[in-house]
């Protein structure tokens, strides 16, 4: 049971994510639940790649050669990176459009103005 | 110099990619010298590409599957272990690879003086640049997480151009659709990616095909994979992102995401035949004493997205008052066209009585052959109408169809090209549209008559959503207020005639198209053993 804890957390991040996405109003709020949707990925690769009594990928003197899986570690890291760009592009464009519309609201904007 | 060939051939898969993504990052130094000399520099790194991606296609068509390893000669490590990346391409992703090119080709010809008074062309052709090097790259890619990566380059890169004029509100709010929309997707599929990748070990969609099991995670990884690339997709109920999108972004840039979103398609294809096509026979659910195997399961609900798809597109497209938007909305429709081929020749997979082997009935052959035609057909037609809208919006300053009229008085060549897409699209004989459509409407009405009516019946409406939008912006009289409208500049008709001239030739000689290029096409996808045996 105690194993599966973080399986059950990516699951509800994912959930909360989704959630927010789908019934909030607030643009920023949304982008706040993708990227909870982007943290809750994370966690499963990460979670992936512990082994109990694990140390880290690097070969060093003796001792336990019992090492966590290097792959998820740079799959994560790569998904971090994306991540941080698709986050400044949001808001950015979040920026424009309060500058046009002067809300955030999702139910106020995207008409044309002309 | 043939030596030269065949090195250069030897790593096409790599500089396929990697030309486009240099030559992005050089546009801007390039356009601190001359404005000229970056459009000439854009035109040429495509072009180069575009010889790159003739060398492989052609190699790959004679001389089957190609494996490019980066890093090595050999895909696996210790005759085991396959951790490194690869591509691998095969008649399908050749085939991808052909309608990429077609579009950049035609897209950034058309961008010079289409873009021309905007300012910040540095930057817009860099981002063109990253997103056909994004496309190819999915397009190629053998490797899970590779596509991935690609998929997130191409919509960071196509969300800043939609986004592009950001002096208008509703394309910023596109752009800002788009981007959630796609980070979601994207985020969909690397957790299906982690699933697949904590059972089997591997991220090379070869070695998983190979060792794929169909258990209860690999079901949530298959419809995690499919939502998250319907979603990038366009397809219903996932489609509101599209027509803004398209109708916002610039037509040049449109032409484009068209083919990104037809990668995305691509990848539900390789995800459907080539990961799962080793268990798409397996009955999953027992109704009465009939067996429903996956294969039949998968099929009906594409079938039936595809419907949706089809119905709502067209139905929209009827009752849009934008030029751009209304062909928006026709996209949306001819998606639905792909799926309901695809969606027919997924319910005739069964598996042979005799040898134990997966076969495709006759009609599933010829749905696969259609919508594989109809890919690139919807490519070519819908790009060319989005090329006049934006021919019109260029000459005019208007896309909203109640304000214009008369055009066919002043603008004659895209007049012409206007009627070639709108019979294209339509499916009307002497079009490429007709012959795709035709095989479209003959699988599936063996599937079941109702699914051909309804396609025949939204193709018929199309037809009238053009017809109204070929009366009302070309017919009539000349207006006064376009008395001094002019025919668009020499690089937007050429742009717009190499895709007509393309679309005639698809549309008088179908039979040299469907022999040569689609028949091996529809082979290499349902052969998902000579996929696992490129590289293992």
């Amino acid at each position: 049971m105690i194993y599966n804890i973080p399986y059950i957390a990516v699951v509800g991040l994912i959930l909360i994510g989704l959630a927010a996405v789908i019934f909030k109003r607030n643009l920023i709020k949304i982008v706040i639940g993708i990227t909870i949707i982007e943290s809750g990925v994370n966690l499963f690769l990460i979670t992936l790649a512990f082994r109990e009594n694990s140390t880290a990928p690097i070969y060093h003197g003796t001792g336990s050669r019992l090492m966590s899986l290097p792959v998820p570690h740079a799959l994560t890291l790569t998904s971090i990176v994306i991540g941080v760009a698709v986050l400044a592009l949001m808001l950015t464009l979040i920026i424009h459009i309060y500058r046009h519309y002067k809300t955030l609201d999702v139910r106020k904007i995207g008409g044309d103005e002309e | 110099m043939s030596d030269i060939l065949n090195t250069l051939l030897y790593h096409s898969p790599a500089l396929i990619v990697a030309v486009p993504l240099l030559g992005a990052f050089l546009t801007p130094l390039i356009g601190k010298i001359n404005d000229k000399l970056r459009n000439i520099f854009a035109i040429v790194i495509v072009l180069i590409t575009s010889f790159l991606v003739y060398l492989l296609v052609s190699d790959v068509f004679s001389n089957g599957i190609r494996t490019y390893v980066f890093g090595g000669s050999s895909p696996l490590v210790n005759n085991s272990f396959a951790v490194r990346i690869l591509f691998e391409v095969d008649g399908l992703n050749a085939f991808m690879a052909i309608i990429a090119s077609i579009l950049a080709i035609a897209g950034v010809i058309y961008s010079w003086s289409f873009m021309k008074e905007n300012t910040g062309l540095d930057k817009y052709y860099t981002l063109i640049l990253l997103m056909i090097a994004g496309m190819f790259g999915m397009i190629l890619t053998g490797d899970m997480f590779n596509f991935f990566v690609f998929l997130e380059i191409t919509s960071i890169a196509s969300c800043a151009l939609i986004a592009f004029r950001t002096n208008q509100g509703s394309a910023v709010d596109a752009g800002f659709k788009y981007i959630v929309i796609s980070s979601i997707g994207a985020l969909f599929i690397l957790f299906a990616i982690g699933i697949l990748y904590s059972q089997y070990n591997a991220l090379n969609m070869a070695v998983i095909a190979n060792s794929i099991s169909y258990g209860f995670l690999d079901k949530i990884a298959l419809v995690l994979l499919i939502s998250g690339l319907a979603m990038k997709a366009g397809i219903v109920p996932m489609h509101m992102w599209l027509p803004d999108a398209y109708g916002r972004a610039p037509s040049s840039v449109t032409l484009i995401l068209i083919g990104t979103t037809q990668a995305s398609l691509y990848g539900v294809l390789r995800v459907i035949f080539s990961i799962y096509g080793k268990h798409l026979t397996l009955p999953v659910k027992t109704i009465g004493d009939t067996n429903l195997s996956l294969s039949a399961l998968i099929g009906i609900i594409l079938i039936s997205f595809a419907l949706l798809t089809i119905l709502i597109g067209v139905l929209m497209a009827l009752k849009q008052n934008d030029f751009k938007k209304m062909i928006a909305f026709a996209a949306v429709g001819e998606i639905g066209y792909m799926l309901l081929a695809f969606g027919a020749a997924i319910t005739s997979i069964s598996t042979d009585p005799l040898t134990g082997s997966t076969i495709l009935a006759t009609h599933g052959e010829v749905a696969l052959k259609g919508g594989i035609f109809h890919i690139i057909n919807d490519a070519l037609d819908v790009g060319l109408l989005f090329l006049v809208a934006g021919a019109i919006y260029y000459a005019t300053k208007h896309s909203s169809l109640n304000k214009l009229g008369g055009l066919a008085r002043n603008m004659k060549y895209t007049t012409i090209f206007f009627i070639i897409g709108l019979l294209a699209v339509a499916g009307i004989p002497p079009m490429n549209g007709y012959v795709s459509k035709l095989l479209i409407y003959q699988s599936t009405f063996q599937v079941n008559p109702i699914l051909s009516i309804i396609a025949i019946l939204c193709s018929i409406l199309l037809l009238a959503v053009f017809v109204k939008v070929f009366h009302s912006a070309f017919l009539g009289p000349k207006l006064p207020k376009f008395k001094d409208v002019k025919e668009v500049p020499k690089s937007m008709i050429l742009g717009m005639g190499i895709i007509a001239c393309i679309i005639i030739f698809f549309g008088l000689f179908p039979n040299l198209i469907l022999d040569n290029i689609i028949d091996p096409v529809a082979r290499a996808i349902f052969d998902y053993s000579a996929y696992i045996g490129g590289v293992l």
